[in-house]
């Protein structure tokens, strides 16, 4: 048995909505693989939960009419790594969702969730940093649509009105963010299943139509900071540049200027700098590659 | 304030309904209210899937999934692998086989993974199979049996000769 105040269901996105704005204190479960564990472990024990795993409307994979790849915030890490839009477009977001935790949790587990955590560790989250992605919010107000990096605050903590009933419904990638575009999703763990990453780090570029040049480089880390986190200085050095194995390696050494890991028993900050820039450099090659660059 | 629902599902081939507390994770409600004690309360975080079940087709961990989703949900249990005179299904026989049983606490949830493994039809290599595998901990076998119990299986069910053991 949980440690529950009381249960309430939602069937529908305007379910949700109302039963947020009539409850606010409730907390949202969606696969509950982090809520029940955190009420398994006391820290939610005695709440309220709305849960939403029962709106199917909210799971799959579509593409809008503009070309916007749209994911259902339930849609499972399995799901999504077995769509077939996902690995046409982001294979990449595919590939970094089957690393989390093991084959059950990602049964169970779904993006939204994953996101409105708000934990910079989340293997799903440095991708969608990375291919900028857009959240969906729907509420009393209708729907509300942020980039990733305004949606997360703080460790923790995401701009999600609860006081407006908001529910996260869908996370968007917008064409001109995966048009030609490859990336490739680094986590470091000292597990390969269920565990969780000393560092992720998502890396994608788009090169000129001969392969020769950068278009645009991009690069997301999860636990180099609070929340997941760009390198602006790496991507703006990047970009324009001729590919070879001398810019990943300058590329890799630029990423330190933007990100602030910190000391944990996880790891030390020394040492995530260290495999931030070795992963930045690997998953830069591997993009390049990809993207069917030579170097 | 005690909450109940009446929820309904079908239990390894049968139609049932049961009066629930709301409280109730999917392995409470297995265990006392339908006596199938395959289902094994390990961890109760969703780290050991000693409680592993199959709902729909795909493998969930059961302590970590509300009583009341299971609603008009199909849901299997090792209860379900067994003949009609008690025979053990061909998995559960690999097992016993190659010694990937000790204690047996993780086996349950083990064998269910490793139906929907074998019932994907697919030829998996032994990487894939130690990923699809990875959901579950045993502290007893160190996992080699398990896997070749799996691996054997997968490959009497296809047809095909099981392939040499790489010399140790």
């Amino acid at each position: 048995m949980y440690d529950m105040k009381a249960l309430y269901q939602a069937a529908s996105v305007e379910e949700a909505v109302a039963l947020r704005l009539e409850h606010p204190a409730a907390q949202i479960i969606a696969g509950g693989s982090d809520v029940l564990v955190q009420m398994r472990e006391g820290k939610r024990a005695g709440a309220e939960l709305i849960s939403i795993y029962g709106i199917d409307a909210l799971r799959g994979v579509s593409m809008e009419p503009d070309g916007t790849l749209r994911i259902g915030s339930l849609t499972s890490f399995s799901h999504i790594t077995r769509d077939p839009l996902i690995q046409k477009y982001i294979n990449v977001l595919g590939e970094a969702v089957d690393q989390v935790g093991g084959p059950q949790i990602r049964n169970i587990g779904t993006i939204g969730g994953n996101t409105c955590n708000g934990v910079t560790s989340a293997d799903s989250a440095s991708t969608l940093h990375a291919w900028d992605a857009v959240i969906e919010l729907t509420g009393k107000n209708g729907v509300r649509r942020l980039p990733i990096r305004d949606f997360y605050i703080k460790a923790g903590e995401v701009d999600i009105r609860a006081e407006d009933g908001e529910i996260q419904t869908a996370v968007l990638i917008p064409k001109e963010s995966y048009e030609d575009c490859f990336g490739h999703y680094i986590k470091y763990a000292m597990r390969n299943a269920m565990d969780i990453a000393t560092l992720g780090t998502s890396v994608n570029v788009r090169l000129s139509a001969d392969k020769k040049t950068v278009e645009r480089a991009r690069v997301a880390f999860g636990v180099a900071g609070p929340v997941p986190l760009r390198a602006a200085t790496a991507e703006a050095m990047a970009k324009g540049q001729i590919v070879s194995l001398e810019l990943a390696e300058r590329f890799a050494q630029a990423v330190t200027a933007d990100i602030n890991p910190r000391d944990s028993w996880r790891a030390a900050k020394d040492f995530r700098l260290h495999i931030a820039v070795e992963s930045a450099k690997r998953a830069f090659i591997e993009s390049v590659k990809l993207a069917g660059g030579e170097l | 304030m005690a909450q109940y629902q009446l929820v309904h599902f079908n239990l390894n081939g049968k139609d049932v309904e049961r009066m629930v507390d709301v409280r109730a994770s999917l392995t409470d409600m297995l265990r006392n209210d339908y006596h199938m004690t395959s289902v094994k309360k390990g961890c109760e975080v969703g780290e050991c899937g000693a409680c592993n079940v199959i709902i729909d087709g795909e493998c969930f961990n059961s302590c970590i999934y509300l009583a009341v989703w299971a609603e008009g949900k199909r849901i299997r249990t090792l209860e379900s692998l067994m003949g009609p005179n008690g025979e053990l299904s061909d998995i559960q026989q690999a097992f016993i086989e190659e010694t990937a049983v000790q204690c047996g606490f993780c086996t349950p949830g083990f064998i269910m993974t490793a139906v929907e493994i074998l019932e994907s039809g697919k030829l998996y290599t032994d990487a894939e199979l130690r990923k699809l595998l990875s959901g579950h901990l045993c502290r007893c076998t160190g996992y080699e049996n398990i896997l070749r119990a799996v691996k054997k299986t997968m490959y009497r069910r296809l047809g095909l000769p099981m392939p040499a053991e790489p010399e140790a």
